[in-house]
């Protein structure tokens, strides 16, 4: 996309994530989910990244693939100018110290039988980052953090609620003062009074501790909300990318004005006069994708040359990318 | 007009090993004949135990403690929970449709024989002609090559596909009632918009009332005439859509509203505004309005006095709160 730059804090290029699909005794390699097919973004430090798409597009992969839990298939993944898409796992574990994750489920992303406290402070073991007295006062330090009770570290998570246990793995993510946080659809299991009250502790804590995220979810109202930049995916690509004011402003390709349109406005007023671009079809397979754009037999604008060629992710102006031949 | 579907003073409790969970506490909706409703709260509301009250599908521990339930005048509560009064009504005169389609179809049937069913047993059809209306029905929610894969598993469909042989089923005894619980909350969001505009274009072209239950306010802003918001077991504000929405008059229903971040919203523009606390224990309710811990407009009478009662605001406009909120706050 561009030439490394000093604030880049990652630089993704050229990413591609295929899982094997095997077959029979002899596990005969049949054909490839392609989960992540061909992706370039960055990651400018200290700005929230939102990677929005619906379920199957690849954004989890492509979150995964930077905390490194996946070996990439093709491309580079560099964090802070160092490539770690092919080091091992001993060159990684100072790597990983740097990057923290936040995932989805509270209830299912938390050991049951360990306590609160003892789960914030796995990463500090991991990382020999002191002794006992020491880790205590981090924790206690990071339970008023994410506004816990320093008095429930001895407590195990089923006794927390639901917005509870996801500030202990936001306690988590951040033990080990990482510079980058993964955040994976981090308040969709969560009730909707509640969700708000997770968006503004991940803002607050951004700016005292001057993190970077990665902004993963479904949900393009929440994203638009806490992200500089937004990349859009779709079926292992991303469709466009750029400001969070821009993309809604002027969204330019057909498949994210169709996921903008299908986003429900909480205005009776707005949301019966608007016009609503309901997609025709289903995602294709990711195993099997269309040649060409991979939107382009769901789209409204689709032209024969949109089967024939892989339109590149282009900038139009002002840091606006969009991979379309239409627009 | 008459309301088709009337719930009166319901009151739905489980008696657990922990105590009594008080989880429908007196509550009453309506919904006119061809009229689109939204039944709003968050999990725990009671929303849900509500509509499988209406259809008694309560299990122990669980029991209807009181209330009626109106279909057509009649009291359907009366009728034996498993005589056959009640199957008549169950999925032949009011329908449902669930949330998870994976877990409310049967994955070992195909779903020609799910479909059939109903059929056959509603409407007396035989095997054939129950065959061709099921395909019918596919045709209808917008199935491809429905009488292709009408002999198809669960499985073999996606998540879309599945909640569109949900909605087929639903239609397939011509109810006059259908409520549908959380019919788009497992699928992604173009999904949901193609899932809605289908619902809504069947209900409205078949006249069959519809009650949409749901955690999501946006969900059912562009659809429905109006709206029950619920908490902690109890209806806390009611009203047609566009009056919730601009003149919302419950400080749960403002909190909700303020709480979401919008389409649109500049970054850093506007600090979301949770509601601060959780929800009650429905098993230790206080005596006084459940919300008033995390309430922000409170006054020294909420502490005094026990849960106050619907009381009217303006026209079909209710909310259950002694603060006069001021309109267009």
């Amino acid at each position: 996309m561009s030439e490394a730059k000093n604030d880049h804090i990652v630089e993704v290029q050229h990413l591609k994530m295929y899982f094997p699909i095997t077959r029979g005794l002899l596990r005969r390699h049949v054909g490839d989910i392609k989960a992540v097919d061909d992706i370039s973004f960055f990651i400018k430090n200290k700005e929230t990244l939102g990677l929005v798409g619906e379920s199957g597009c690849g954004k989890t992969t492509t979150g995964r693939c930077i905390l490194r839990l996946y070996r990439p298939t093709e491309g580079t993944i560099s964090f802070n100018g160092d490539d770690i898409s092919h080091m091992r796992e001993k060159e990684l574990k100072p790597v990983r110290r740097n990057m923290g994750a936040i995932f989805q489920d509270p209830f299912s992303s938390l050991n049951p039988r360990q306590t609160a406290g003892s789960i914030i402070s796995d990463p500090l073991k991991v990382h020999n980052m002191g002794n006992k007295s020491e880790m205590d006062d981090i924790i206690a330090r990071l339970f008023k953090m994410v506004g816990l009770d320093p008095r429930m570290t001895d407590r195990v998570p089923h006794e927390f609620s639901g917005g509870q246990r996801q500030r202990i793995g936001i306690a988590r993510a951040l033990a080990c003062r990482p510079s980058l946080v993964i955040c994976d659809e981090p308040i969709s299991a969560l009730d909707v009074s509640i969700q708000a009250q997770i968006i503004n502790l991940l803002e607050e804590l951004q700016e005292e501790l001057g993190l970077t995220y990665l902004f993963i979810a479904h949900d393009l109202a929440v994203v638009q909300h806490i992200s500089d930049r937004v990349a859009v995916m779709y079926l292992g690509r991303i469709m466009e990318l750029t400001s969070s004011e821009e993309l809604y402003e002027n969204p330019l390709h057909p498949y994210t004005r169709a996921l903008l349109s299908a986003i429900p406005i909480p205005n009776p007023k707005i949301e019966r006069t608007r016009h609503r671009i309901v997609l025709k079809g289903e995602v294709p397979s990711p195993a099997n994708p269309p040649p060409g754009c991979h939107f382009h037999p769901r789209c409204e604008l689709a032209i024969n040359d949109c089967s024939v060629g892989v339109p590149p992710l282009r900038d139009i102006g002002g840091g606006h990318y969009v991979s379309c031949l239409r627009v | 007009m008459a309301p088709v579907l009337e719930i009166q003073n319901l009151t739905t409790n489980f008696y657990t090993e922990y105590g009594t969970v008080k989880a429908v506490d007196g509550v009453s909706y309506y919904v006119d004949e061809g009229e689109i409703i939204g039944l709003v709260g968050e999990s725990g509301c009671g929303k849900s135990v509500s509509v499988l009250s209406a259809m008694q599908l309560i299990q122990t521990p669980g029991r209807i403690d009181s209330g009626r339930v109106l279909f057509k005048g009649e009291d359907i509560l009366k009728y034996d929970s498993k005589g056959e009064k009640m199957s008549a009504i169950r999925g032949g005169k009011i329908a449902m449709i669930f949330q998870e389609p994976m877990t409310s179809l049967n994955p070992v049937l195909s779903i020609c024989r799910q479909l059939t069913e109903a059929l056959e047993i509603h409407l007396d059809m035989d095997i054939q002609s129950a065959r061709d209306r099921a395909i019918e029905l596919l045709h209808m929610v917008g199935l491809p090559e429905a009488a292709r894969r009408i002999d198809d598993f669960p499985h073999q469909f996606s998540g879309g596909m599945r909640q569109r042989v949900m909605i087929a089923m639903a239609l397939s005894c011509n109810p006059s009632v259908i409520i549908a619980d959380e019919p788009t909350t497992a699928v992604d969001v173009t999904t949901q918009a193609q899932l809605l505009e289908l619902m809504n274009d069947l209900v409205t072209r078949l006249h069959t009332s519809l009650i949409i239950v749901t955690h999501n306010l946006g969900v059912v802003a562009r659809y429905v005439q109006r709206i029950y918001v619920m908490y902690a077991g109890r209806i806390v504000e009611s009203g047609p859509a566009e009056e919730i929405f601009e003149n919302p008059r419950h400080p749960y229903t403002i909190g909700l509203m303020r709480s979401v971040p919008r389409l649109g919203e500049k970054r850093g523009s506007r600090k979301l505004i949770p509601i601060d606390g959780m929800p009650p224990d429905l098993i230790f309710m206080p005596p006084t309005c459940a919300f008033l811990p995390r309430c922000t407009y409170k006054i020294e009478r909420c502490r005094e006095e026990p849960w106050p009662a619907l009381r009217q605001v303006g026209e079909k406009h209710y909310t259950a709160c002694f603060v006069d909120i001021g309109e267009k706050e």
